[in-house]
């Protein structure tokens, strides 16, 4: 499904700043597969997201979806393929322009754009279906600016917008960490009926060691620009906090200091 | 007075197709282009050559606005493939067309008073010559509204809406933000074009000087319009543009009614877009932030 082979990326490079967020990273999703991927500031999990979406090139290796090459590509190409939700609720939605509008453009990403009209009537009666499920009470609300709304409703809009047209990889950038607890619950949920339902594949970059393990069926650690765990399946059933800080340690000869991911 | 009133609201008119234009660029797609003020010099300079050398006005008025499209691109290859600051982009080919504009009039002025312009059709019938130009000018205006209204409800449309509000997000939603971004400073400088070989034909004269200030003008109108009209539809907002470039042009008339002297008026429309600008600052100590909706219901 995703194969990153030996993706290298340096921040800086040449100046006294110079940064190695990547080294040398490689992993592969399975179809279906939905990954928890955790570690702490400057570990590089959300560096390794934007190189898969191409907000900017890997310095060194490759990046395949589905047989399909997209190393080179540029962002909004390989759009086509991938759903993203960012951790800024801002960052997935226009917000002077209404939620239909903003469901309009995301039901035709990867699609040639022309002179037809941005939005039709039956897509209206879907939008409103799929609204409607979500119990927010957006329905009847099409019509309003995306801006007037809170930021765990964007993120559930831009949540909709990323898996409206069926992504081969749903990319969530720490999609919950902006909210509060319980509007965070509530969007984690929501993320997991839509990925079950769909059966997506999905790398979820996330600070919080509870939610990485109560979410997906694989776990991924990174540390220092490398993965230093992948808990698969029944392993990842029984894992706890405590035991991944345990092999945090193990893997990474140090312990675990990130306030953010252990208190929360 | 009378008569003040009605030259006012045809130089309005046309002026209405500049602030069309500055709105699409300032507002959708939140640049501030500068080419504006060398493009309407540009339809002018193309009409005015156009029409002594024997081609028709309406003709004309056409080749103008290809002119125009030809300059935003520019800005936009400028502004995208380059990576040069909007900003910058839009000073770059403004200045470049100043003598674009020089070369293409062969001289700093023609005068149009000898030959048929847009307007004579409607002038033969026995209009006055500003009714003539309010008439021409609320069909073209009535065009232009129309068009654009169909076209930014359209995919693309959507697609350069959005750009302006937010690049990242349209990235992700697979859309080119460069081919937006060139899109819609082609459009806005087209329609500047047109409004400057409209302009040229009314007043009789195409000057290479006439595009100074001409963004300011245009800004202005187009806060005028928002003040007064409000922000609501799109529909509404394509009028509100036109109301408000007329309005600009009925008060200029008035302070120059007043007594003031016609040099200082650039420092007057610069005051007012200043003062205009700055409104949300001082709005925002007397009025609490919008609300946000809650979740659910």
């Amino acid at each position: 499904m995703l194969s990153v082979k030996r993706i290298t990326k340096i921040f800086n490079t040449g100046t006294i700043n110079e940064k190695v967020a990547l080294h040398d990273v490689s992993l592969k999703l399975d179809e279906g597969d939905f990954v928890t991927l955790i570690g702490s500031n400057g570990s590089g999990k959300s560096t390794l997201l934007n190189c898969i979406a191409g907000v900017y090139p890997a310095d060194r290796g490759s990046i395949v979806i589905e047989g399909k090459d997209i190393t080179n590509l540029c962002e909004y190409k390989r759009a086509a393929l991938l759903g993203r939700v960012f951790q800024d609720p801002m960052m997935g939605t226009a917000s002077d322009m209404e939620i239909e509008e903003n469901l309009a453009l995301a039901l035709r990403r990867g699609k040639r754009r022309g002179l037809r009209w941005g939005i039709t009537s039956p897509e209206r009666e879907r939008y409103r279906e799929i609204l409607k499920k979500l119990g927010l009470g957006l329905e009847d609300r099409l019509n309003i600016k995306v801006g007037l709304l809170s930021g765990g409703q964007r993120q559930a809009l831009t949540l909709i917008m990323a898996t409206l047209k069926e992504p081969k990889l749903l990319l969530l950038d720490e999609h919950a960490a902006a909210l509060d607890p319980r509007t965070a619950k509530k969007v984690l949920g929501l993320t997991d009926r839509i990925v079950n339902d769909s059966n997506l594949t999905t790398l979820m970059v996330t600070h919080n060691m509870r939610d990485a393990i109560n979410n997906g069926n694989r776990l991924m650690m990174m540390y220092e620009g490398k993965i230093i765990l992948d808990i698969k399946e029944k392993e990842k059933k029984k894992l706890t906090v405590e035991d991944l800080l345990e092999r945090f340690e193990v893997a990474s000869g140090k312990e675990f200091a990130d306030d953010r991911a252990l208190l929360s | 007075m009378l008569q003040i009133l009605t030259a006012a609201i045809s130089l309005g008119l046309l002026w209405a197709i500049v602030t069309i234009g500055v709105y699409i660029t300032y507002r959708i797609l939140t640049i501030a282009d500068l080419t504006v003020e060398g493009s309407i010099v540009m339809g002018a300079a193309i009409a005015a050559i156009s029409i002594t050398r024997g081609i028709n006005p309406y003709v004309a008025i056409i080749l103008a606005f290809f002119g125009g499209l030809g300059a935003g691109l520019i800005t936009g290859l400028l502004h995208t493939k380059l990576k040069i600051p909007s900003l910058l982009s839009g000073i770059l080919t403004m200045i470049a067309l100043y003598s674009i504009n020089l070369r293409i009039m062969g001289r700093a002025n023609i005068s149009l008073l000898q030959v048929d312009t847009a307007y004579t059709v409607f002038e033969e019938m026995g209009l006055r010559s500003t009714v003539s130009v309010i008439l021409l000018g609320l069909i073209i205006v009535a065009g232009i509204v129309g068009v654009l209204y169909w076209f930014f409800g359209t995919e693309i449309g959507c697609a350069i809406r959005a750009t302006g509000n937010n690049p990242q997000m349209v990235r992700a939603q697979g859309i080119n933000t460069n081919t937006t971004i060139i899109l819609g400073l082609m459009i806005s400088n087209g329609l500047v074009a047109t409004a400057g070989a409209l302009i040229a034909q009314s007043q009789r004269f195409a000057d290479v000087q006439m595009g100074i200030g001409s963004i300011v003008i245009g800004l202005a109108s187009v806060i005028i319009g928002e003040v007064l009209f409000g922000r609501r539809g799109f529909a509404s907002r394509l009028v509100s543009l036109v109301l408000g470039a007329i309005v600009y042009r009925v008060i200029i008339a008035m302070v120059l009614k007043l007594g003031m002297p016609a040099n200082d008026l650039k420092l007057f429309t610069a005051i007012t877009v200043a003062i205009a600008l700055s409104l949300p600052v001082f709005r925002s100590y007397l009025k609490p932030l919008k609300k946000s909706i809650k979740w659910g219901k």
